[in-house]
């Protein structure tokens, strides 16, 4: 369904002068007849507009990041789909239980490739979130993804999937059906299907439910995106005993593209449009497409007996810890 | 990672705390009865109340004592110690939370792994203990239980892990711990395919990433009683679905009745029914 006309997004605070800037310009702009000093005026403002949204994106931390990542304007799926694909063909269902809307599956044309897409959608408006369900999936959007991988596993098609959610669905229901189970077996299988396989962290990469899609040859994770081991509001409640601490939470735990590229967790951060991807769908989707194309053609080079073991050996690095030294032995 | 504050009665709290003019240490209240029960009595009986049969969380150490034949546990990787990679720093900073936790416990960190024999069968054997920093996965619990199953692996093994972690995927070390779940999870893949028998033994508590990795990828799963295990914790489900959770959510019965664990082994029987089940399925 198309999203209703909404009021335009409040800017976040550090927007602010950038807004009020772009306010000055378009009332230069509406005047009819500019003069040359009104045209210098209009000039000078746009470099000024540019410049700020540079320094001011440039100098975000991991609590304003954060902001970002979960803008209400910020391109989810359903946007990534269409300007990216040139084809989308859904397909449905975990053969068990049902459909879950909050992991969208099916067959996808980029450019040449046929592939597999997977993406979380968190929703762009009420209607939206209610039928995706904050992007928080149950187990059994877990099983339609690993079951929809497999098929392209069999058949050799590349996988591409794209992580946005909060976090898989901490329910009654979720539980009962094994979000645990279901999680854990996701990590293992996708360790071992033979296609390559493609994440990219979009916005939100919230922890388990995040990784029970993300386990892949080639991570990348959008500049303004996060990825993290638990929310910054559910850090805060443990360690520091209220959710009111997150922002703290968000510096400590170094969960910007910037800290993960930096720990070789990942191997790439997709850069974003100035000012960010909220402010410029288009060109956050051509960015991002231009990545997916080059990704999925390195990997298309790698024999495919190698693929597994090497996405096997990226992981088995992951970790940093010391050893004590044994008698006799030297550093 | 989601992480659950069961009441953890960690076995060093609630021995701690001195009752009523009762000297410390030698009595201690039982959580399933509320009960001051005798320590000693309840140490004799494998750390169950002699009252009402609770299952009190077992020291990491004790627990190899319990379930390995004498003297058989030779412990690997022992010599790897946790790094701080993140600078992380919360009430306290994370490096001196280790040192504090190192100190408190006797463990250098929330694994033990190893290999042992089991009524005379020899295996590879690993428990994360809730003791430490609630048993949370970081790079050294994940290092360890990876390298773990490689060797069970490559030494045609079968595997134990008994998991105790409340706080799932450690925090402190951020997207690190996250990627354990995904090391430990690939590597139990390749035993899988290379036909090894692994069997998951959940205890009280085993929630978070914890549980949505090796954990849930037994092909057997044992749980002892009533023993809280699941993804998000309870308060957190709570928050979120914001009814009253159904009696009985998130524990062991709850998990079978659901589907999720093969059987519920009383502590005194955990160790033949795990030699039974090698017997049938190891090779
Ligand atoms: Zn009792």
């Amino acid at each position: 369904m198309a999203p209703r006309k909404k009021p335009p997004t409040p800017p976040l605070s550090f927007e602010k002068p950038i807004f009020e800037l772009e306010a000055r310009l378009g009332e230069l702009e509406a005047q009819p007849d500019p003069t040359p000093a009104t045209r210098d005026a209009i000039r000078n403002i746009r470099v000024e507009i540019t410049r700020m949204r540079r320094e001011i994106f440039m100098g975000l931390d991991a609590a304003e990041t954060v902001l970002v990542a979960r803008h209400p304007d910020r391109p989810q799926v359903l946007d990534y789909i269409e300007l990216i694909f040139d084809e989308f063909v859904e397909l449905h269902g975990d053969r068990a239980y049902r459909d879950d809307r909050s992991i969208k599956t099916g067959f996808a044309k980029l450019g040449e490739e046929k592939i597999l897409f997977v993406g979380q959608h968190k929703g762009r408006n009420l209607d939206e979130r209610t039928e995706y369900n904050y992007g928080m999936a149950h187990p059994e959007g877990y099983r339609k993804a690993l079951g929809k991988m497999e098929i392209a596993a069999r058949y050799g098609l590349p996988i591409v999937c794209f992580i946005d959610t909060p976090g898989a669905f901490p329910g009654i229901g979720a539980e009962e059906r094994g979000q645990a189970y279901q999680i854990a077996l996701n990590l293992r299988e996708m360790a071992r299907l033979n296609t390559p396989i493609v994440v990219v962290v979009i916005g939100e990469g919230g922890s388990g439910g995040a990784l029970g899609i993300g386990i892949g040859d080639h991570i990348a994770v959008m500049q303004f995106a996060y990825y993290s081991v638990i929310s910054p509001e559910g850090c805060a409640g443990i360690l520091w005993k209220h959710a009111r601490h997150k922002d703290k939470a968000a510096r400590a735990l170094r969960f910007t593209s910037k800290d993960l590229l930096e720990f070789g967790v990942i191997d790439e951060v997709i850069p974003e449009p100035l000012g960010g991807a909220h402010r410029d769908h288009r060109a956050a989707a051509t960015v991002l497409k231009g990545s997916l194309v080059a990704a999925i053609r390195e990997l298309k080079l790698i024999p495919r007996d190698q693929l597994v073991d090497r996405r096997y050996d990226k992981f088995r690095r992951m970790g940093v810890f010391e050893k004590t030294i044994k008698e006799g032995e030297t550093v | 990672m989601a992480t659950a504050k069961p009441d953890l009665e960690s076995w060093q709290e609630s021995t701690g705390k001195a009752k009523r003019g009762v000297p410390e240490g030698l009595w201690i209240r039982c959580q399933g009865c509320r009960s001051t029960v005798y320590r000693r009595s309840v140490e004799e009986n494998l750390f169950i109340c002699p009252e009402c049969d609770h299952h009190f969380i077992v020291p990491g150490q004790i627990r190899i004592q319990q379930l390995l034949d004498p003297d058989s546990f030779e412990e690997w990787f022992a010599d790897l110690r946790p790094a701080d990679p993140l600078g992380f720093v919360d009430k306290m900073p994370y490096a001196e939370r280790l040192k504090a936790e190192a100190k408190r416990t006797g463990m250098s960190e929330a694994c033990v792994a190893g290999r042992g024999y089991m009524r005379g069968r020899p295996l590879v054997f690993a428990l994360t203990d809730s003791n430490f920093i609630m048993g949370s996965m970081g790079s050294v619990v994940g290092e360890k239980l990876t390298r773990a199953v490689e060797a069970a692996t490559e030494k045609k093994l079968p595997l134990v892990i008994l998991s105790g972690s409340g706080g799932g995927a450690r925090m402190h070390e951020g997207i690190y711990s996250l990627m354990q779940m995904a090391k430990v999870s690939a590597a139990l893949g390749r035993f899988h395919d290379a036909g090894g028998l692994y069997i998951s033994v959940l205890t009280h508590p085993t929630m978070g990433g914890v549980a949505a990795s090796f954990a849930s990828l037994g092909d057997l799963t044992l749980a002892e009683p009533k023993a809280l295990i699941g993804f998000a914790g309870p308060r957190v489900v709570q928050a979120t679905v914001n009814e009253k959770l159904p009696p009985g959510f998130q524990t062991s019965e709850f998990l079978l009745k659901h589907g999720f664990v093969d059987r519920i082994v009383h502590r005194h029987d955990l160790r033949s029914e795990i030699a039974r089940i090698i017997d049938y399925c190891g090779r």
